[in-house]
């Protein structure tokens, strides 16, 4: 099994997908001739032809509007957001016509189209480089969201995201895409949308997380093992919809939930999950869930000092999952 | 593309006013939720006659109606809709009135917002070139959508791709009460096509033969992959917005009726009369031909079933992953 960083294993399944597929086409701004500001479909235009890769105008509004068009008539479009940051003007589009369009016409127009963006901070993006999108997109049925954190989950997940029949929000942190190596597996390797893994069994604590705060989970759950503190590390990998049956089979095993994300907190995934293991789970749960994300600020600063207070690492998840331990 | 069958024509501009009026009575006896008048839009209809429904995919403004008669719609699907019944073709009852979408007449769903549809029927027409199916797209939106950055960015994607598109934009002079000068400082929506690199005309809606044939100039102009057009339709609407707005507190009973005189259907009628193309004695057998297929869908559309609550829960994602 090669071994390829997190933006490797995305280049080559874009790759992959457009050759099996030739329903299969790319756009956004700077795709084609510089192959996108990280690299992701570096080659591809040269590769598959301009018609297939389409550098767009920046109008991103326009940019899903159109794979929205094209999608319902039978393409597969493959919408890049250069930054999660500036999807907004799109918001319309992907939660009022993609997200609806099956469900408005009843399953008569379809939209089979992935939107791939990358987000995240802990790259001195400011606070237009560096944002967590998720908990927008996650508030809208019809709409899939996908978050992986390893490189064969981005190749695994970013194939069934271009094969699925509803629109999906493939969502790439930034961080990950040349500090994160891993094996991939070779051939055709396709992973299901909806299914979470656990990365590292546990028996103390189960901790939720996806994207980098996955790998900062990781991170802690070994210095824990120090201290005979055992996390079960559960890679949601799927925002929405949510794995229930993995989630709650966790949180009944160990009792005590850890939710972790870099996105802020009010309003956030830890509060669907929080919800979502009380109302199911309450039963099983022997400490109250904690939750360790971003601060309720408006983005993640510039300076230094002010991203790293911002962003959760090892140490801050760390300290919350030995207190919970110790409930 | 011939001439258009002006009887065929002259039909459908006035069963969409039958329907047009059958509809605001439902609306007023409180047998129907919501009514969405095309009235003084008729004249659209001729664009219809220059697209190829077996081919050319069309992603209307809501007040086509006129159009979407020839593109086949039928009453039945109409008043299945005006009703949310389960089998409305457009939606199976989820959406309000005049959401057209009908996927085997290659009519694309329209949403609420306005007008989101527009970059839809981009990427069709962007679809077609990539395929090279030889299909053209037809988009419609009112005066009040053109002030929208959809439009720019959408007009602006055509252009550099030389995509077969028409954009339409009917303009009746009002965003719901606001008058054009209040929405643009030009005289005609159809000045800012030079901006986009892509042709632009006026089309007076009175007379669905200039529509027809400034429609298709566009869709030849397509057709061929020289690119998109865009084309002004001026048109009056002749009742309210839709049956929630009282078009009284904005504009004058004086200006509405001296609009009247300009009615498309009478002064189509008129000029097929003096054509000889039609005559008046046929008037009355026309129109209880209609009203028989009115009746008709409408007993048919009170009679079929409403959606049943658990179908309110299916096609949220594709069979197996509903919730």
């Amino acid at each position: 099994m090669p071994t390829k960083t997190f933006l490797e294993a995305i280049r080559d399944t874009l790759s992959d997908e457009m050759a099996r597929d030739e329903r299969v086409f790319i756009l956004g701004e700077d795709v084609g001739k510089t192959g996108g500001v990280f690299r992701a479909p570096e080659g591809l235009q040269e590769k598959f032809g301009a018609a297939r890769v389409i550098d767009t105008p920046l109008a991103e509004l326009a940019i899903i509007g159109v794979a929205i068009g094209a999608a319902a008539v039978g393409l597969h479009p493959i919408a890049e957001i250069q930054f999660a940051d500036f999807i907004f003007p799109a918001f319309d589009q992907i939660v009022s016509e993609a997200a609806k369009m099956r469900y408005r016409t009843n399953g008569a127009w379809t939209c089979p189209m992935v939107i791939r963006t990358p987000y995240g901070g802990g790259i001195h993006g400011g606070l237009y480089h560096s944002q967590s999108i998720e908990a927008y997109f996650c508030h809208a049925p019809g709409l899939k969201v996908v978050a992986p954190s390893t490189p064969a989950d981005a190749k695994g997940l970013l194939a069934a995201a271009v094969r699925d029949p509803d629109p999906v929000l493939f969502l790439e942190h930034k961080k990950l895409y040349r500090s994160i190596k891993g094996d991939v597996p070779d051939g055709d390797f396709v992973l299901p949308i909806g299914r979470a893994e656990v990365n590292r069994v546990g028996s103390d604590v189960t901790a939720l997380a996806y994207g980098a705060m996955l790998h900062e989970t990781l991170a802690a759950a070994e210095e824990l093992a120090l201290e005979n503190i055992e996390i079960e590390v559960v890679d949601l990998r799927t925002l929405q919809p949510l794995d229930r049956e993995t989630i709650l089979a966790s949180v009944r095993k160990t009792g005590k939930v850890c939710v972790i994300h870099e996105d802020t907190k009010t309003m956030g995934l830890g509060a669907e999950l929080a919800a979502l293991i009380t109302e199911e789970a309450f039963l099983d749960l022997d400490a109250p869930i904690r939750r360790v994300t971003g601060p309720d600020l408006p983005g993640i600063p510039f300076n230094e000092v002010g991203e790293h207070t911002f962003l959760p690492n090892a140490q801050k998840i760390a300290d919350a999952l030995r207190k919970l331990a110790a409930y | 593309m011939s001439e258009p069958d002006p009887i065929a024509l002259y039909r459908v501009m006035f069963l969409a006013r039958m329907l047009d009026e059958r509809i605001w009575q439902l609306n007023r006896q409180g047998r129907a939720h919501f009514a969405v008048p095309a009235a003084g839009h008729e004249g659209v209809a001729g664009y219809a006659f220059a697209l190829d429904p077996a081919r050319d995919y069309l992603v209307p403004h809501y007040r086509d109606l006129p159009a979407l008669l020839h593109f086949g719609v039928t009453p039945r699907d109409v008043f299945c809709n005006l009703f949310a019944k389960a089998n409305d073709p457009n939606s199976a009852g989820r959406q309000m009135f005049a959401h057209w979408s009908d996927a085997t007449h290659h009519l694309l769903s329209l949403s609420s917002p306005q007008p989101n549809h527009v970059p839809h029927a981009v990427g069709i027409a962007l679809a077609s070139k990539i395929r090279g199916d030889n299909a053209v797209t037809w988009t419609g939106f009112g005066d009040g959508s053109s002030s929208k950055g959809d439009i720019h960015e959408s007009m602006n994607f055509a252009a550099i791709h030389k995509l077969p598109v028409i954009f339409c934009c009917e303009n009746n002079g009002y965003a719901i009460s606001v008058p054009q000068d209040m929405q643009m400082a030009v005289q005609n929506v159809a000045d800012r096509a030079a901006g986009y690199g892509m042709p632009g005309a006026v089309a007076q809606g009175r007379d669905p033969l200039e529509v027809f044939e400034v429609a298709r100039q566009a869709i030849d102009r397509a057709r061929r992959g020289d690119g998109p057009s865009f084309i002004e339709i001026k048109v009056y609407r002749f009742m309210p917005h839709t049956s929630n707005d009282d078009d009284k507190r904005y504009r004058s009973r004086e200006e509405l009726d001296a609009e009247r005189a300009n009615d498309p259907v009478a002064l189509f009628r008129e000029r097929i009369v003096k054509e000889k193309t039609w005559d008046a004695s046929r008037d009355d057998a026309l129109k209880q031909e209609l009203q028989a297929q009115i009746y008709d869908a409408l007993a048919f559309a009170e009679a079929s079933p409403a959606p049943t609550a658990a179908e309110a829960f299916t096609n949220v994602y594709a069979m197996g992953g509903d919730k």
